[in-house]
């Protein structure tokens, strides 16, 4: 059964590209523009995997991905940041939100496949 | 999972419209920032717009945007968190760089060079954030290059810390990502940290690892395997062993974009469902024919009806895919009004309406610049100055409003302004001085105002200032013209002028009048017939040297006889046994003369230009019901050959005095081909 993923970003081409991305490599893909409708969007659907950007209107990745943990089904799903944001103190409030992984953006495919293999049984 | 060779190159043409959506945004948010200084959320939206740039524009290896939009939010951010202010400055370096940035978008998207502007802007951008000197890193890609590394042995222990669930992160998947390496071996699992069963939160890690990798990666990229979680996860990699080499990958070029437009997935879906309805209705007609019974010709019928109804369904919807709305290009008039503004010290108000009103994608593209025109001429010219504004007992504001809606079949964009309205005396002196008009004429406001539209006028650019109205109008009027669409104007001296230009909703499909000149069947686009009607005697005058006109509601409209103009045999010449159809074109009209009304309905447009060449009077071609081609007429282009033909130059209409015992009875002979909604 193919893996679900949802992606969360509020530039719709590149969500376009990160699901092009995923469903390239089998993947069945949800997508929302921001951290609210990610959480709309799951509401008891199976997620194996979830990538987010940061910087959003309505929600932004951080408090989505706190939101997410305290949600029973999505404590312990990998949630992939994709985003330009690489200060350390950045990504250590990535790491404390319950944030899996950490890409930073340019959006390089190969990389999230990379980093997606790592994070899925 | 294997690595597939993905190609993100479509997706380049979806980046481009978002990012140039993005600034366009932008510009929008900085234009309301300035009437709401310091608005936190404004500065938000304006910074994630740069910031969705960036973050795409890196991905294409646009690397002049990537850095300029780097450059933009390092400014963005102090001015975010209130370390810095927006001064007026500030505000005029935040517009421009928006134009800088659409300036490198498109020439990124047309693979052209940008001028040396954009540099300068981004050396002003990067002083304003760190003073003069000092150059900013751009924002590098975070590659960690493999080092190269020869067969070696690693020791590796990996405790990892108790919330590493939490993190959605499973140290199974470490172990197993570290096996993927190369050989593992004496791998031991360490419980003794485990606590009682009802201490024990199953939430929690309590165990470690200890293993042995063979491997040909080097030390760091075999602790790559454990970057998300190292911090707080004790590891300890030991290691034996010598470099190796690998290979690089070299990037792809990417292709060159086509044009694109966004349709909602709701609209396609229909047009799917619709699609599997006329294949039905094909499959009942099909079954209908291989049995030809009784039975089967009510089937065939109905599914005819069926058909017929699916493919004009099917036809709005396809034309519906095609439409945008309105807003996309008035979005854009804010920052013109703002500058324009500025620079001849007026006070402006624009006020839009209607930008949800949707139209043909090739419309709108084609209707930007003669309304840019228009906005810019009411802003020039139309509008006072305060002082002159409050000396008129006007506010001191100048208000200019440009709405869109639907009417009909059309759609009506209205520009309007307050100000100071065109001088009827003066446009026609003017318009006498450059031999347009005879002396003497008499002409009524209407078509003074009318006159702004010919070229031998609005060219006299010393006009402007007095008439309230800028060069170039009949530019304007040729491109709304192109666009089968009719652009009037209305002004009072003193209150202000109105544009009212009408438009088709779409270029490919037109509702037209067919009609019938000898054996030949023409077709009249309905949106220029005002009437038609059989002549009187007493309607239809010989103009000495200006050819023949014909009386309707005393005006003096000329009369083309279509017969000769396009060389047929007609069944009629005397116009009495004929039809008279009045077109209206921009500020004139002209009365054809045509044998037969055929009947109305939409007529797809088939270009002449694109298959043999451009012809003045026949604006296409299109196939009729019968499988017969018919021109379409362009009814501006017929009335400027017919009447050159006569005229050293087309002239406005001329009022004839209400001539003794003869008073047109419109009413009796008229026979509008308008339906109500049209009117």
């Amino acid at each position: 059964m193919a893996k679900t993923a949802l992606i969360i970003d509020d530039s719709a081409s590149m969500r376009l590209m990160v699901a092009h991305t995923l469903t390239s490599a089998g993947f069945t893909v949800l997508q929302a523009s921001n951290g609210q409708e990610g959480l709309d969007k799951l509401s008891g659907q199976r997620v194996e995997v979830i990538i987010t950007d940061l910087n959003m209107p309505a929600m932004d990745g951080l408090e989505f991905i706190r939101q997410l943990r305290t949600r029973p089904p999505y404590k312990f799903t990998p949630v992939l940041v994709l985003t330009t944001e690489a200060s350390s103190a950045m990504v250590q409030a990535g790491k404390a939100a319950g944030a899996t992984g950490w890409l930073v953006k340019p959006f390089n495919p190969e990389q999230v496949l990379k980093v997606l293999a790592k994070v899925l049984p | 999972m294997p690595v597939a060779e993905i190609d993100l190159s479509i997706f380049r043409s979806t980046f481009f419209d978002e990012a140039l959506e993005h600034v366009a945004d932008i510009e929008a948010a900085l234009l309301e920032l300035e009437e709401n200084q310091g608005d936190r959320e404004l500065l938000n939206r304006i910074f994630r717009g740069a910031h969705s740039i960036k973050g795409g524009s890196g991905t294409f290896g646009l690397n002049d945007v990537t850095c300029f939009t780097h450059a933009l939010e390092s400014l963005l951010d102090p001015l975010r968190d209130g370390t810095m202010q927006l001064d007026e400055t500030l505000a005029d370096l935040l517009f421009r760089s928006t134009d800088v940035l659409q300036e490198l978008l498109v020439a990124a998207r047309a693979g052209t060079a940008t001028g040396p502007g954009s540099e300068a802007v981004l050396a002003e951008l990067r002083a304003a954030v760190h003073g003069p000197v000092s150059a900013v890193a751009v924002p590098a890609r975070v590659s960690r290059a493999p080092k190269p590394a020869a067969l070696c042995e690693y020791r590796i222990s990996f405790v990892p810390h108790a919330e590493i669930f939490m993190q959605g992160m499973d140290p199974v998947l470490l172990l197993r990502n570290l096996c993927a390496l190369g050989d593992a071996s004496q791998l031991v699992l360490e419980e003794s940290g485990l606590p009682e069963l009802r201490e024990l939160d199953p939430e929690r890690c309590y165990l470690r690892w200890s293993l042995r990798l063979r491997t040909d990666k080097s030390a760091l990229e075999v602790a790559d395997v454990f970057a998300f979680v190292e911090d707080a996860s004790q590891i300890e990699i030991e290691e034996i062993g010598a470099p190796r080499v690998e290979a690089a990958s070299a990037p792809r070029g990417p292709a060159v974009p086509p044009s694109t437009l966004r349709v909602s997935t709701d609209k396609l879906d229909r047009l799917v469902n619709l699609v599997g309805e006329l294949v039905i209705a094909q499959s009942m007609i099909t079954q209908s024919l291989r049995d030809p019974s009784g039975a089967s010709i009510a089937r065939l019928e109905e599914a005819a009806v069926e058909m017929e109804r699916n493919t004009r369904e099917l036809q709005d919807l396809v034309m519906s895919v095609r439409m945008v709305p309105m807003g996309s290009v008035f979005n854009r008039f804010p920052r013109l009004a703002r500058d324009l503004a500025l620079q001849c010290n007026k006070r402006i108000q624009l006020e839009l309406e209607g930008g949800e009103t949707e139209i043909d994608k090739g419309v709108i593209e084609q209707l930007a610049d003669p309304l840019t025109h228009l906005i810019r001429n009411a802003i020039d010219h139309g509008l006072e100055t305060p002082e002159e504004r409050i000396a008129a007992g006007k506010s001191e504001i100048g208000t200019i409003q440009l709405s869109a809606y639907h009417q009909g079949g059309s759609v009506i964009v209205d520009v309007r302004d307050d100000g100071r309205g065109l001088n009827a005396e003066r446009i026609h002196q003017k318009a006498t001085a450059v031999g347009l008009v005879r002396p003497g004429d008499k002409l009524s406001e209407e078509q003074i105002h009318a006159l702004i539209f010919e070229p031998g006028f609005s060219t006299a650019s010393s006009v402007t200032d007095l008439s309230g109205r800028g060069v170039g109008m009949d530019v304007v009027r040729r491109n709304i013209d192109a666009l089968n669409g009719s652009i009037a104007l209305t002004s009072q001296q003193g209150k202000g002028t109105r544009l009212r230009i009408r438009l088709p909703l779409t270029l490919a499909i037109l509702e037209g009048l067919s009609l019938r000149v000898g054996d030949q069947v023409f077709v009249l686009p309905l949106l220029s017939i005002v009437e038609s009607f059989r002549p009187t005697h007493e309607q239809l005058r010989s103009v000495l040297g200006r050819g023949e006109i014909v009386l309707v509601r005393n005006e003096a409209i000329p009369l083309v006889r279509l017969y000769e103009v396009l060389g047929i045999v007609p069944e009629a010449t005397d116009p009495r046994l004929a039809l008279v159809v009045i077109v209206e074109t921009g500020a004139t009209k002209i009365g054809l003369l045509v044998d037969e009304l055929l009947g109305q309905g939409q007529v797809v447009v088939k270009s002449l230009e694109a298959h043999y060449r451009k012809v003045e009077g026949v604006m296409g071609a299109t196939i009729l019901g019968d499988g017969k081609v018919a021109l379409i007429l362009d009814a501006e282009g017929l009335g400027r050959r017919a009447l050159n033909a006569t005229r050293p130059a087309p002239l406005p209409n001329r009022p004839i005095p209400r001539a003794e015992g003869h008073v047109p009875s419109p009413s009796a002979e008229r026979s509008s081909v308008w339906s109500s909604a049209q009117h």
